[in-house]
């Protein structure tokens, strides 16, 4: 194995924003940052408190137009086939709604809770993540 | 308090989040999928992301156990103890660490992408929202809440 683009301090840095938004939203609003949940239960029959959801998601939004406001614009690259693409976004929409949670619902706000069911969904969702990459990479794509 | 105001502190910690996401590079499919990948060339990057965020929520989350509403005096909405189902867990974590592993798109990275109209989390964006609708159909519980 090797170590490559490592990085550490903008991983910390963002981390530590992604941590302090999270911390702000439950302090204040008494509500958990959970990416799959705000956005999922958007669409969901009798979910009562949709405002929030929709003010949290235009927040999110726009975080990359004021970086691009600001000079910063980024771009990458994505070698996923458009076919893969939409049957992973289906596997994860469906995924994390069953689970209750995704990488920040779980991962972040579940774990900082010292939550088992999220150090089992975190548990999971990772060893299948190292899994379907070995996979594509090692074995399919070798 | 004012809705304006709750309106206004969602708003702001969603932009706080995704600014978080851009900076940390976790809106780089690449650089998620180098951290998946821990029989090639790997990039830690993804755990220091999780324990920085961590660190830094950890202290807040434990204060609200002694609290029974939030510092706005909204109702706590935070998971209790669910009762639904570990296998729903399990397999649900199992589905989305395999979609996430094949585009290196989780949700939040993804709407981020949405939003600056890029092709890739456009069409990861469409098959995500099928995948909620879906669960939707098959989930009569869908008011226990973990996140």
């Amino acid at each position: 194995m090797h170590i490559v683009n490592f990085t550490p301090w903008s991983a910390l840095v963002g981390g530590a924003l992604i941590g302090l938004a999270a911390a702000l939203l439950a302090l204040c609003l008494g509500r958990v940052a959970g990416i799959s949940g705000i956005a999922g239960r958007l669409f969901e029959r009798g979910t009562p408190d949709r405002s929030w959801r929709v003010a949290f998601l235009l927040g999110l939004c726009a975080a990359p137009w004021l970086l691009a406001a600001l000079g910063f614009a980024f771009e990458h690259p994505s070698s996923t086939s458009p076919g893969l693409l939409l049957g992973a976004g289906v596997l994860v929409g469906l995924g994390t709604r069953l689970a209750n949670g995704c990488t920040s619902g779980h991962g972040v706000c579940g774990l900082a809770r010292l939550s088992g069911r999220s150090l089992i969904a975190v548990l999971s969702f990772m060893s299948a993540g190292f899994v379907t990459v070995w996979l594509l990479r090692h074995v399919v794509g070798a | 308090m004012k809705r304006w105001m709750e309106y206004a502190i969602a708003a702001l910690c969603g932009l706080i989040f995704g600014l978080g996401l851009i900076v940390a590079g976790m809106t780089n499919p690449a650089k998620v999928q180098g951290f998946l990948d821990l029989a090639g060339d790997w990039d830690p990057s993804l755990a220091f992301v999780m324990a920085g965020a961590i660190a830094v929520a950890i202290l807040p989350f434990q204060s609200l156990r002694r609290r029974t509403q939030s510092l706005c005096g909204t109702p706590l909405h935070l998971p209790g103890q669910t009762k639904a189902g570990k296998t729903r867990l399990i397999i649900g974590s199992l589905l989305f660490g395999t979609g996430w592993g094949i585009a290196g798109f989780c949700p939040g990275p993804a709407l981020v992408g949405l939003a600056s109209a890029w092709l890739p989390a456009l069409l990861f964006c469409a098959g995500m929202f099928a995948g909620f609708a879906l669960s939707g159909r098959n989930t009569p519980a869908a008011t226990s809440d973990d996140a």
